[in-house]
Parts: C-alpha cells; structure tokens; sequence
C-alpha cells in the first residue's frame, strides 16, 4: 500500500516535473507568442504611422516609409552627431524631440518598445551589424 | 571642358549669396541649342509638403524648405524664363495648407507652371488646386520645345470614388507612401487620349519635355514609385526624337532611359526618401543607370533635399543637383553612351561610401 502510494506520488512528481518543463512548448504555445509578438509589432506600426505620438502632425512613416533607411541591425553604434555609442532607441528618441517636435519615451516605456518591434518587423532577416555606419 | 561653366559660376554664385542670406532649394532648367538666342532656363521646386497642424501653426521644417527654395529661385542668374512646382505642395490637400503654399510661391518672380501632386489632389479631386493654379493638365511651347504637363496620379475610379466614407479618409490612406490601403497612380484614358491629340499636332522633331508627379515608369508598386500606363504613355511618347521626362514624388536623384525618353527626378524641398532597395521585405526594380544621392544626414535638417540646375542641349537635360551638406552632383545626357550619367560618379571604381544605402 505505501509502496504503491510512493510510487504514484513519484509519478505525479515526475509528470509534475515535465509539465514545467522548459523545452516543452506545443504549436499552440508558439501561435500564441506569434500573436502576442504581431499585436505588439502592429501597434507598432500605429504609432509609426501615427500623427498623434509628437506635437506637429508629422508621422515616423513620412520619412521612413515601411521603417526603411532606420538600419536597427547596426545599433548599438557610435553615432557620429552625439559622439558616443548609442542604441536604436536612443534614436528614436532623438526623431521623436526634433522632426516630431514631441517628448522623449521611457527606454522601458511599451510604445517604445512596440516602435521598436515594428522597425525591427520591417528589417527581419538582415545581418546583424552592429557599429556599422 | 564644360561649356556652362560660365553659366553655372553665375549660378552658383547667386546660389552662395541666397545661402549667406540664410535661404536656398529648388531646380533651374536651362536649355542651350545651337543658336544662342533659344537658350533658355526654368526654375524647378517640387515636394514641398506643407503641413498644417492647428489654427495658423503649420511643421516649421517644411516651411523653411519652400521658403529657401522660393528665395533662392528669386536670386538665379541668369533669370530663369519660368519656375515649374512639381506637385505635392500640401501634405493634406487641406485649402489652408495650399493657401499657404500658394502664399510661399506667389513670392516668385515671373511666371508659375503647376504640376498635380497626390497630396493636392485626394481631398477634394483638385478642385480648390485648380481654383489657385488652373488645369490639372495642360501643354505649352517655349523657344522651340514642346512642354507638357500630366496629372499622373490618378487611379481607378472605383478607389476614388466608392471605397472610402469620406473626402477626408481617402486623402489619408492616399497620403501614406506605404500603406496597403493605396492605388497605383495612372494618367489614364482620358488623358492619354488627350495627349495623343495634343501630339499628334507636334513635329517628331520638336523637343519634347514632359513634367508629371509620378515617374512615367515602374521602379517600386509598394511605394507608388510607379504609374500603371507608364508603357502605354511612353508609346505615345516613343515617335519623338528627343524625349526628357522630370518627375517629383520620389525625393531622391533618380535617373532612367527607356528607348528614346530620358527620366530624370527633382529633390523634394521638404524631406528625402529611402531608396526602394532598402527596404528588406520587398521586390522592386530601380533603373541600375543610378548612382543614388548620398545618404540623409537627419541631423542636418535640410540634407537630402536640394535643387537642380537643368541645361537641355541639343534636346537633352543635363541636371546639376545643389545639395545641401553635401557635394553637388551633375546628371547629364552622354551621347557617347545615349543615357544620362553622373559626370563624376558613373563609373563604379568613382563612387564613395555614402552613396551606399542599407
């Protein structure tokens, strides 16, 4: 008898263990971040498109349409005109102060990082170089 | 060694006082011919953009760009014969952003020739543009060449007419270069016919310059770089001699011959735009012919936009793009090779870093 509940209690241990384990996820697992991801990448793409994230109307999109010409596979780089090492959202930042005539984001801040998986959505697939000007 | 030295020094002159002066871009054309008495040149200002925000406020950064350019135009010697807009001259079509567009080039010297841009067109069909600059299209003759100026952003009437649930949305959805929700530009039927009239009367001989907003060619669908009866518009262009097409919407040194007809882009005065084959998720086709402006500074406001100082000889343009920030850059028809070429970076082993983009 407690040789038999040991060796159930082993089982659900072991079944326990395996349902926590970290290498298994299932196909609906995966849809799920798939889902999770894009939502993040199309509001993204609200806001790059948007007149409303800076003060004077103007868009991320009516320079950098379908994000090009943003290269987030060379940041961090040295970025010549603020003299050190910066990252893609520091950059960001920059475009949201001067064309956009807005405030700067909180690094962390979710519309940040939403801008920042849409540029990166657009730019998938190419090399990373990151110092490249 | 160049024959408009003396012409461009002039030029480039008056360009360097209207820069001291804090203003400066824009195009000018110059056509030279055998007979010095036909030369002529024209000023050329496209993609100016001007946006309104609220109440009088409109974005600084456009406005500066057209009122330099404007300025600078002014100050061109010698004067040109007329000034050509390329279209795009508001961001909305809204009245206020072409009345203060409208107030910005009525500083111009001498006589305006308009050319129908999207952003002027999709809110009210052109209506109030017509109203401050006259016909969407139109031809006129000066010394000796055959102008003619297209609106080639139209689309199928299905789009413009019963897709949208107003005025307001269809010029939004219009407005975004990359939104899906877009139509292929086209001049169309109508035009087209009417263009075929119009030439029919013209000697094959006659230069012929064509000014329309969009290429008259298909370099990238996703971004309207393109126009649907680009084929059939350059077939009834095709009988010419000497065909030179100018287009705006690009924002960048674009430049293609197909055939007879050289095609060559003006810089925007508002802001540049990526080449098409920077951007990864896509297919396209841009004229290889091209060697591309250099990359946009964006710390400096004004890079990547800039002016053209145009000479047609013999029938042919020769652009001098002034860069702002950058070197100047000269595309000109070769006929050694029958194409425009840049005069100093055509060749492959001339080309510098910058002019690479990713």
């Amino acid at each position: 008898m407690n040789k038999k509940i040991a060796a159930l209690a082993v089982a659900a241990a072991v079944a326990f263990v395996v349902s926590l384990g970290a290498d298994e996820f299932t196909k609906k697992d995966q849809e799920r971040w798939e889902k999770e991801y894009q939502s993040v990448v199309q509001k993204g793409r609200g806001l790059f498109t948007s007149g409303a994230l800076g003060t004077n109307g103007v868009a991320c999109a009516q320079c950098h349409p379908n994000a090009a010409n943003t290269h987030p596979e060379t940041y961090p780089k040295f970025q010549k005109q603020l003299g050190r090492v910066i990252a893609l959202r520091e950059m960001i930042n920059w475009c949201l102060q001067q064309p956009l005539e807005g405030k700067p984001l909180a690094l962390d801040a979710p519309d940040m990082i939403a801008l920042e998986a849409y540029i990166l959505h657009e730019r998938r697939g190419v090399k990373l170089e990151p110092g490249k000007h | 060694m160049n024959p408009f030295q003396p012409n461009r020094r002039d030029f480039l002159r008056s360009a360097a006082a209207a820069a001291a002066a804090g203003i400066a871009p824009m195009s000018l054309v110059k056509l030279a011919f055998a007979d010095p008495a036909l030369d002529f040149s024209f000023g050329y200002i496209s993609d100016a953009h001007i946006q309104h925000i609220s109440g009088t406020k409109f974005v600084r950064n456009w406005d500066r760009g057209l009122i330099r350019a404007v300025a600078e135009t002014n100050m061109l010697t010698p004067k040109p014969d007329f000034v050509v807009f390329g279209g795009d001259l508001g961001q909305l079509g809204m009245k206020q952003e072409l009345d203060h567009g409208a107030e910005m080039l009525s500083k111009l010297r001498g006589k305006l020739y308009c050319v129908m841009g999207e952003h002027d067109y999709y809110l009210d069909l052109g209506e109030y543009w017509s109203k401050l600059f006259g016909p969407h299209y139109y031809s006129f003759d000066h010394k000796g060449v055959h102008f003619v100026v297209l609106n080639s952003i139209l689309t199928f009437d299905d789009w413009t007419f019963n897709r949208w649930p107003s005025a307001e949305q269809r010029m939004l959805e219009m407005a975004g270069l990359d939104n899906p929700n877009g139509s292929p530009f086209m001049v169309g039927d109508k035009q087209r016919a009417w263009l075929k009239a119009d030439l029919d009367k013209i000697d094959k001989s006659t230069p012929l310059v064509v000014f329309s907003h969009s290429p008259l060619q298909k370099l990238y669908k996703g971004w309207n770089f393109w126009t649907d009866d680009a084929d059939e518009v350059q077939a009834l262009l095709a009988p010419f001699a000497k065909v030179n097409v100018i287009y705006g919407h690009v924002h960048q040194i674009q430049y293609n011959q197909i055939g007879n007809i050289s095609f060559n882009a003006v810089m925007a005065t508002a802001w540049p735009w990526p080449y098409p084959n920077t951007y990864a998720q896509a297919e396209h086709t841009m004229p290889v012919l091209t060697v591309p402006m250099n990359r946009a500074d964006p710390f400096f406001e004004r890079d990547a936009t800039g002016w053209q100082f145009i000479d047609v000889q013999t029938g042919r343009v020769k652009l001098e793009y002034n860069l702002y920030n950058n070197t100047n850059r000269t595309v000109a028809w070769n006929p050694a090779s029958g194409k425009p070429e840049d005069r100093a970076f055509q060749d492959p082993a001339k080309r510098i870093p910058p002019q690479v983009h990713y």
